[in-house]
C-alpha cells in the first residue's frame, strides 16, 4: 500500500487507540484481533526523540488488553537509568569531545551505550499484563530459531547471557498507574571500544546511594553468528512477538517527531534534554578528592583537599582546604563560596573562576589558576 | 502574616524575639515556658508559620486522615527503595497526582495519590526500604470525600507539579512550530526566554535568531544562516503541524494561564557562580578612572564590502557578520597604540604590554556576560576570527566556554548594537586597560550624497571607547599627548572605514593589513 495510505491507517489506529481520553467505550473496535497489538519501528536515531516516544505512548495509547513493540536505535549516545550518577557511570569530558550526548531514561536499572549497532526493544502493556520474562523469552526464542546451536539464556536478573557468560542483552522497566514497559538491549554489532571508553567514571571520589550499574562483559551477535543481518532478525523478532501474543501485526515504522500523530511529544523531548532532568534528577552524592598542584618559576608542589555536597545536581556544600603557602585562605574560601548554589558542572565553575582571576595578578594569579584548574578537572 | 502578628500576637512576637535573642528559641523550651501560658495557640512545627497555618486550618474542614499503603507492584514484588519523594509533609495533592519513585529490581515505579487532599506524613526516607501493603504517606482528605473509583483518565508520565517544563516555568505555554523547536533544541534555547513575536506571542524562528543573536553580540544578516533540516512530514501531517502544540492541555496539568501569575510576592534568592563572582570584578573594575570617548563612524563601505565576501565566507562554512571586521581593525589599531593592549600591576609599578592581541567580545549567555576572546587575532585573517567566533559563539550559547576561552583576553569588544543600543558607556575589565562598544548599524538622515552609491543608504557606526589605568596613578598614561591623540581613535576606525573593496588574493579576506595608517592624520570620521 502506499506510504500516505499506510500513514492514515496508522494514525487511525493511534487515534482509536488514543481512548484514554474518551469516556465512552469502544469494545466493538478492540475486539478485532489486529488492534490488539501494534509493532512499531522508529524512523529517528536520536536518542531524546526516541525516548519521548516511549513517553508519549506510555502515557497516552490505552494498553488495556493489548501490547505494543516499539523496535528502535540511536547514534551513539550514553542513557543512564532514571536513579543514577552521570558522573560515576560514564566519562563525560570523552563524550563531550566525541560529540556523544547524555540521556537520563525514565525507567531504572544501569547504564548502557547505544550505537546503531545496538537494537532496542520496548513491550507495551497494562501493569497487569507486566511480564519480562515473557518478553526476554521472544528475544531468545528467536535467536534460536534464527541459529539453532546458539546458547542464549535469560537470567533472573533479566539479563541475556551469550555462552552462559557474555552479556547480550540488559533490561529496564517503567511502571505507571495504569501502563507500563519493559525494554531491552540487544547487542548486535555495538561499537566496543567506544562502549568501554566511555562507561568509565569522569569524577574520582563520589559517594551516594545512586543505582550503581553492574558491569559485564559482552559480546555482539555478529561475532557469533557472523551472517546474522540486522533486517533479518528485525523480521525474525517481530514474528516471534505475533506468535507469543497471538497478533497479526506488520512492522510499521513511524516518525517520532510528528506532532500531529503525537501531540505533546516535542514538548516531552525537550525535557529529556534538559540539564535539569539529565543532571539534575541525580541523586544526592558526596565528593572527596585530593588536588595536586604545581607550579613551574618558582618550582612548587603540595596537595589541596576538596570536600563537596551535590543534591539535584547542584553545590550544596564546598570546602576547599589549600595549604597556605599556595595561596591565602581568602581567595581559596572565596573559591568555593562562589560555588554554591551552583551547578555541578565544569563550565559553570570556569565562567566563575574566569571572573574571580581577573581581580589577582603575578604569582598570585598563576596559582590560584592552577588551583581552579585542579578542582575544573575533577569536576567532570 | 504580617496583618496577624501586628495586633493580636504583638506580645507574642516581643516574646519571640526575646527569646531568640537568649539562644532559646527551640520549640520544647517554648512549650516548658511558663510565662508563655496566657498565650491561647498551640504550638506547631514551625513556629514562623504556625499562626498563619492555625488561621488556615480554621478555615479549611479537616476530613479523616487516611493512610495510603503502597499497593501491589506485580511480580511477587515485596518491597522497593524509595528514590524520590515529590511531595512533602503539607503539601496539597490531587488524586493522579504523582507521590513519590520508587525501585524494585531494575523497574522504577512513580506511586500516584488516589485521594485529593494534603500530605500528611512520609513514612519514609529516600533510600530507606518502603513494604508492599504497609503505609507510604497519610493523607488528609477533605472531609466529605470519598475515594473516587478509577476512571480511564489520560496521565503524563512522572510529570509531578514541581517537575515543570521549560514553557511551564513562566506559567503559560508557549507556542512554536516543530521546526521552530528544533532550531531551539539545536541552539540549546530555552522557548520560555525567548519573546515571540508571532500570532498570540507565538514563536517564529526570526525570534530564535535574534535571540541567538543578542547571545553573540553579533549583527546578524536579515535571512536566516543556517538550513534547518527537517525530516519530510506527512502528507496529512503538512497543515496540522501548524496548529499550537497544547493540544494537550485538556490532561490534567495546572491549565496554560495566558500570562503570567501576579503573586504580589518578592522573591529573594542567593547570588551565585559567574554572577558572584562579578561582583568582585565590577567592584575593581569600577576603581578604574574610566575615560570615555564617543564617535560615529560611515560603514557604507564596510556594509557593502560585507555583503560582497558573505557568500565567499559561506561557502567556507562560516558565517560573517560585521564583528570579524571590528575585531581585526582592533587589533590593527592596537599595533599602533599598543599601550591599549597592556596590564598594569596590582601595585601599579609595572606596565605590561602584552604582544598578542586576544580580543574579547562580550557575550549574552544564559550565565549572564561571558566575555570569550579570539586568540592572536594580529595573525588572524577576517576570515579566520569569523570562524572562530563562531566556534565561540556556538559554545557560549550551549554554555561550554571553559576557562581557555575565557581567560587571557588583553582587549575587549562589546556590541550593544545587536540589542538596539546605539551609545553605550562600557566598563573596563581588568586586567586589561580598554574596552570599545559598539552601537548598531543605522542608515543616517541627511546624507544623500551617499545614498546614491549604495542601496542602503550611508550606514554608520557609533562607537565608544572607554580607556583607563587600573589606578589612578597610571592617570599619566593616558592624559598628556597619548590622551589627545586618543582623538585618534578614529585612527583605529579607519581601518574599518577604508577597507577596501577587493577580496584579499589569497581568498581569505580583504587585504585590510595594506590598507595605511598615519596616527598624525586624524582625518574626520564622516
Amino acid at each position: 500500500m502506499s506510504e500516505s495510505t499506510m500513514m492514515s491507517q496508522i494514525k487511525r489506529t493511534f487515534s482509536l487507540l488514543n481512548q484514554r481520553a474518551c469516556s465512552r467505550s469502544s469494545s466493538s473496535f478492540f475486539t478485532d484481533s489486529d488492534s490488539a497489538g501494534l509493532v512499531l519501528q522508529s524512523h529517528s536515531t536520536d536518542v531524546y526523540q526516541n525516548l519521548a516516544l516511549e513517553d508519549w505512548i506510555d502515557a497516552n495509547v490505552e494498553l488495556q488488553g493489548r501490547g505494543i513493540l516499539l523496535l528502535w536505535r540511536n547514534r551513539p549516545a550514553v542513557v543512564i537509568g532514571r536513579h543514577q550518577n552521570p558522573w560515576t557511570e560514564c566519562n563525560l569530558p570523552v563524550m563531550r569531545r566525541a560529540g556523544i550526548p547524555l540521556a537520563r531514561r525514565r525507567s531504572g536499572g544501569g547504564t548502557v551505550f547505544h550505537d546503531l549497532g545496538n537494537l532496542n526493544l520496548t513491550f507495551f502493556t497494562s501493569k497487569k499484563a507486566y511480564d519480562r520474562q515473557r518478553n526476554l523469552k521472544v528475544v531468545t526464542d528467536t535467536l534460536r530459531r534464527l541459529r539453532p546451536g546458539l546458547d542464549v539464556q535469560a537470567t533472573d536478573r533479566f539479563d541475556i547471557l551469550l555462552n552462559g557468560r557474555y552479556k547480550i542483552s540488559g533490561t529496564a522497566s517503567r511502571l505507571s498507574r495504569k501502563s507500563s514497559y519493559h525494554h531491552c538491549t540487544l547487542l548486535h554489532s555495538a561499537d566496543r571500544s567506544a562502549l568501554s571508553s566511555v562507561l568509565r567514571p569522569s569524577c574520582p571520589g563520589i559517594q551516594s546511594n545512586a543505582t550503581p550499574s553492574v558491569p559485564s562483559p559482552v559480546a555482539n551477535l555478529l561475532d557469533h553468528a557472523p551472517s546474522l543481518q540486522w533486517e533479518e532478525l528485525l523480521g525474525a523478532l517481530v514474528q516471534q512477538y505475533n506468535t507469543e501474543f497471538g497478533l497479526h501485526s506488520a512492522l510499521t515504522v513511524i516518525d517520532p517527531t510528528n506532532e500531529s500523530m503525537f501531540p505533546g511529544v516535542g514538548e516531552m523531548e525537550m525535557e529529556l534534554r534538559s540539564w535539569d532532568w539529565t543532571f539534575g534528577k541525580t541523586p544526592k552524592f558526596t565528593m572527596e578528592t585530593q588536588l595536586e598542584l604545581t607550579n613551574e618559576q618558582p618550582p612548587a608542589r603540595c596537595s589541596a583537599r576538596l570536600q563537596m555536597e551535590v543534591k539535584n545536581g547542584q553545590i550544596e556544600s564546598c570546602h576547599l582546604d589549600v595549604p597556605v603557602e599556595w595561596v591565602p585562605v581568602r581567595l581559596s574560601s572565596e573559591l568555593s563560596s562562589v560555588l554554591i548554589g551552583e551547578r555541578f558542572c565544569p563550565h559553570r565553575a570556569a565562567a566563575a573562576f574566569s571572573a574571580l582571576l581577573r581581580s589577582e595578578s603575578g604569582a598570585t594569579h598563576t596559582r590560584l589558576h592552577r588551583l581552579c584548574d585542579a578542582m575544573l578537572t575533577v569536576m567532570g | 502574616m504580617a496583618a496577624v502578628t501586628r495586633g493580636s500576637l504583638g506580645a507574642f512576637r516581643r516574646l519571640l524575639l526575646s527569646q531568640q535573642s537568649r539562644r532559646s528559641f527551640q520549640l520544647q523550651s517554648f512549650r516548658c515556658d511558663r510565662t508563655l501560658q496566657p498565650i491561647t495557640f498551640r504550638c506547631d512545627r514551625k513556629l514562623q508559620v504556625f499562626s498563619c497555618r492555625r488561621l488556615h486550618v480554621a478555615v479549611v474542614n479537616q476530613g479523616p486522615i487516611v493512610q495510603f499503603k503502597l499497593s501491589d507492584i506485580g511480580e511477587g514484588i515485596m518491597e522497593v527503595t524509595v528514590k524520590e519523594w515529590y511531595v512533602k509533609e503539607g503539601d496539597k495533592v490531587s488524586q493522579f497526582d504523582s507521590i513519590c519513585e520508587v525501585q524494585s529490581d531494575k523497574a522504577s515505579v512513580t506511586i500516584t495519590s488516589r485521594y485529593d487532599g494534603v500530605i500528611k506524613k512520609l513514612y519514609y526516607d529516600v533510600d530507606a526500604t518502603a513494604f508492599v501493603g504497609k503505609p507510604l504517606v497519610d493523607i488528609e482528605t477533605e472531609s466529605g470525600s470519598e475515594v473516587i473509583q478509577e476512571e480511564d483518565v489520560v496521565e503524563t508520565p512522572a510529570m509531578a507539579q514541581e517537575e515543570h517544563t521549560h514553557q511551564e516555568i513562566k506559567g503559560h505555554k508557549t507556542q512554536a512550530t516543530p521546526a521552530v523547536r528544533r532550531l531551539a533544541i539545536e541552539n540549546n534555547i530555552k522557548l520560555s526566554e525567548v519573546v515571540g513575536t508571532g500570532k498570540d506571542g507565538r514563536i517564529l524562528k526570526e525570534d530564535i535568531l535574534n535571540f541567538l543573536a543578542k547571545q553573540t553580540g553579533a549583527i546578524l544578516p536579515p535571512t536566516p544562516f543556517q538550513e534547518i533540516q527537517t525530516p519530510p512530514p506527512a502528507p496529512a501531517a503538512a497543515p496540522a503541524a501548524a496548529k499550537p502544540v497544547s493540544t494537550k492541555a485538556a490532561v490534567k496539568p495546572p491549565p496554560a494561564t495566558p500570562k503570567p501569575v501576579f503573586t504580589g510576592k518578592d522573591v529573594t534568592e542567593p547570588l551565585k557562580g559567574f554572577q558572584k563572582a562579578m561582583v568582585k570584578t565590577m567592584t575593581v573594575a569600577l576603581k578604574i578612572p574610566h575615560f570615555g570617548y564617543c564617535d560615529e563612524v560611515d560603514l557604507s563601505r564596510l556594509v557593502a564590502l560585507r555583503s560582497e565576501l558573505k557568500p565567499l565566507a559561506e561557502s567556507r562554512g562560516v558565517r560573517l557578520s560585521y564583528m570579524p571586521f571590528f575585531i581585526k581593525a582592533a587589533s590593527l589599531g592596537l599595533h599602533h597604540f599598543p599601550i591599549l593592549n597592556a596590564s598594569v600591576d596590582e601595585d601599579c609599578q609595572n606596565i605590561t604590554y602584552k604582544a598578542s592581541h586576544n580580543i574579547g567580545l562580550a557575550m549574552d549567555t544564559s550565565q549572564g556576560l561571558l566575555v570569550p576572546n579570539v586568540k592572536n587575532v594580529q595573525l588572524l585573517s577576517v576570515l579566520e576570527i569569523a570562524l572562530e567566533l563562531n566556534r565561540l559563539q556556538v559554545l557560549g550559547a550551549s554554555g561550554q566556554l571553559g576557562t581557555a576561552d575565557l581567560m587571557g583576553g588583553t582587549f575587549t569588544l562589546s556590541n550593544i548594537g545587536s540589542i538596539g543600543g546605539t551609545y553605550a558607556k562600557p566598563v573596563i575589565l581588568p586586567p586589561e586597560v580598554a574596552i570599545g562598544a559598539l552601537g548598531k548599524i543605522q542608515v543616517s538622515r541627511g546624507q544623500t550624497e551617499h545614498t546614491a552609491q549604495t542601496d542602503s543608504g550611508a550606514a554608520e557606526v557609533r562607537r565608544c571607547w572607554s580607556g583607563g589605568p587600573s589606578s589612578h596613578h597610571e592617570g599619566q598614561l593616558v592624559s598628556g599627548s597619548p590622551h589627545y591623540r586618543r582623538r585618534h581613535h578614529v585612527s583605529l576606525l579607519q581601518p574599518v572605514e577604508g577597507v577596501p573593496r577587493e577580496p584579499g588574493q589569497h581568498g581569505a579576506g580583504p587585504q585590510i593589513n595594506s590598507f595605511p595608517i598615519s596616527p598624525g592624520e586624524g582625518g574626520t570620521p564622516r
